[in-house]
């Protein structure tokens, strides 16, 4: 068994804490973040390290840092540096001090704990809301293998970030990408999945052949790919779990890429190149079944599903540049949903159902930007000599994306869907077309 | 099949001719070679740019390549003419495979562009195919903004990286 496979096993079992006897439950919650609103304040947080109930040593510690910085890492929440505690919390189980916290104005306080013995760790934390004088939900236990240590990290994380915001998390989630080396005219190019955050990279092909555009499934077990290693551009498909690839609709004399699951995972759009030609196809993956979806002389590429799986958004020049369009998920007759001026490519559908994700083009700089289904409230998010390829987190509030700038490598960076928070994701070279998983189970 | 043959001939020429062909690079072409990849042939011990007959002058004194305007993939009149010329070329070199390359430069989305290098590498095969080279002996691939010849964030280097490289390799017409 590979370490990957073991990261997308790993079995973390989730269970409620006991609320403490004496511990009231809030009338109203007031620990509130509204995602989506015009301006947010961070909400100041404190998270002082877990403490150790034995065998955890460093996890504790390396443990408490990743669920800070998860949160930190939204821009919605700011820790409150730990050399302002007044309350040293040494027993999970010891009542809070709440006047102690409120006085550092600390509107949320984590505190957890971690225990290991024999490759499992047990990861345990409570959400207080500091100024309601309560804890904000119950108490949860997380139970996993040693090296799942900072998946556990991220579900605590993930679980505040709910409470609080009323929305699913996105930190124990995955991120496919292209891992770039070597100079630009002689790139090699590898597969490479990380956390979402940069760490734990591995890398899922070598770099004997061009790879582009990878995409993970609906249920984050596979992921399609576009690879050079027949000589032609093909689109593939590779088992996470084993690192088995093979091949889809292979046609003799066509250049296949821009694969996409529909959201029930049995069906790939991609486009389809014969002559000069590209249009869009599908493939039913269980029977083999090719069908056509767009038929012109014009470039149609980058196809995405809508979450419900009825439509699909691609871009195409059929009107001289590249803009937007929505269609049947079976194919049909198109809607022009860009409007503005330049160029519109790559659109992604949000997990949300509510956005489109887009790369802009106009006077020379590059955009990602959003848009509704019907291509009204358009909004440019970033600007750089070269930003392009968006994806989206899990829950639909962060997008990541390629950002080149000019002569320079490069990396991936994130984004708000509101545009603030950009971020550059720490990763070990140059690397671009990041895709996310789904979260985790 | 004919390719595996071919493929393996592809593998045994550049074992002889080492490449000095700067714009050549390893892509992992047909037969899986390696740094002097897809269908790159070099010019050394084949003779140099002033014998009609060698890759060299194809390469060189004719043009192997011809250029494009931005997101465009229509033949210019000095596109027209080169290919003419890589067409009559062709037509008395028999033995030559051919392998059409369509590059775009690094200004556009990198699924467009693929898509945008088939197109233009398809133009030029639909030309040479109008000029009399016989569509069997040609194959088009689409680098998109995969594989630059020139690096730098401005015009200078787009202009030469919009492009459509017509490759040869032995083998071609047994």
């Amino acid at each position: 068994m590979n370490r990957l496979r073991q990261i997308f096993t790993a079995f973390v079992a989730v269970a409620a804490l006991a609320a403490p006897a004496m511990m009231a439950t809030p009338a109203e919650a007031r620990l509130s973040i509204t995602l989506g609103s015009p301006v947010v304040e961070p909400m100041p947080f404190a998270l002082p390290t877990f403490v150790d109930e034995g065998g955890a040593g460093d996890l504790a510690a390396q443990i408490s840092q990743v669920v800070a910085s998860d949160l930190a890492g939204t821009g919605l929440f700011e820790q409150i540096p730990t050399t302002a505690y007044i309350q040293h919390i040494t027993s999970f189980g010891a009542p809070v001090s709440y006047p102690d916290w409120q006085a550092i104005n600390a509107q949320a306080l984590v505190t957890g704990a971690v225990q290991a013995s024999g490759g499992q760790v047990v990861v345990k934390f409570r959400l207080h809301d500091v100024f309601a004088n309560a804890e904000f939900g119950d108490g949860l236990q997380f139970v996993g293998t040693t090296d799942s240590w900072r998946r556990m990290a991220h579900k605590v994380a993930d679980a505040v970030y709910s409470r609080i915001t009323g929305e699913t998390g996105y930190f124990d989630s995955r991120v496919v990408f292209v891992s770039e080396s070597g100079p630009k005219n002689q790139r090699q190019k590898r597969l490479a999945v990380m956390d979402y955050d940069g760490a734990n990279t591995s890398y899922l092909t070598d770099s004997s052949s061009i790879v582009l555009a990878p995409r993970f499934s609906p249920t984050g077990d596979r992921i399609l790919f576009t690879s050079y290693s027949s000589g032609f551009p093909q689109i593939y498909l590779m088992d996470v779990g084993s690192l088995a690839i093979r091949g889809l609709g292979e046609q003799p004399g066509t250049m296949t890429f821009a694969p996409r699951f529909s959201p029930d995972g049995r069906t790939v759009v991609f486009s389809l190149e014969r002559g000069g030609n590209t249009d869009i196809y599908s493939l039913d993956t269980g029977s083999g079944q090719l069908s056509q979806l767009t038929n012109s002389p014009a470039i149609e590429t980058a196809p995405s599903f809508s979450p419900d799986g009825s439509q699909i958004v691609f871009e195409s020049d059929r009107s001289g540049t590249q803009q937007i369009y929505v269609m049947p998920a079976r194919g049909g007759e198109p809607t022009r949903i860009s409007g503005g001026a330049g160029r519109y490519g790559t659109p992604v559908w949000s997990p949300r159902g509510d956005y489109i994700a887009f790369t802009k083009q106009n006077q020379g700089r590059f955009h990602i930007g959003v848009m509704l289904k019907d291509g009204t409230e358009e909004k440019l998010l970033t600007a750089s000599y070269l930003d392009e390829g968006p994806t989206w987190s899990p829950n639909g509030r962060v997008i990541m994306f390629t950002r080149q700038d000019a002569g320079g490598e490069p990396a991936l960076y994130s984004v708000d869907v509101s545009g603030r928070n950009l971020r550059k994701v720490p990763t070990s070279g140059a690397a671009s077309d990041p895709a996310w998983s789904p979260l985790l189970p | 099949m004919a390719y595996t043959a071919k493929a393996m001939l592809l593998l045994a020429v550049l074992g002889l001719a080492a490449c000095n062909n700067p714009d050549r690079y390893g892509a992992g072409g047909p037969g899986g070679a390696g740094a002097n990849g897809a269908g790159g042939i070099g010019t050394e011990g084949l003779g140099g740019p002033s014998d009609p007959n060698s890759v060299a002058y194809f390469n060189q004194t004719i043009g192997d390549r011809v250029l494009f305007l931005v997101d465009q993939s229509t033949l210019s009149p000095e596109a027209q003419t080169i290919l003419a010329q890589q067409a009559q070329w062709l037509q008395s070199h028999a033995d030559y495979a051919i392998i059409v390359e369509g590059h775009a430069d690094e200004q556009g989305t990198r699924e467009y562009n693929l898509a945008l290098g088939a197109r233009r590498a398809s133009a030029v095969q639909n030309y040479l195919i109008s000029q009399g080279v016989a569509a069997h002996r040609m194959r088009t691939i689409s680098y998109g903004k995969e594989r630059p010849v020139e690096v730098c964030p401005s015009e200078a280097c787009f202009s030469k990286n919009r492009r459509a490289v017509t490759v040869l390799s032995m083998g071609a017409g047994a």
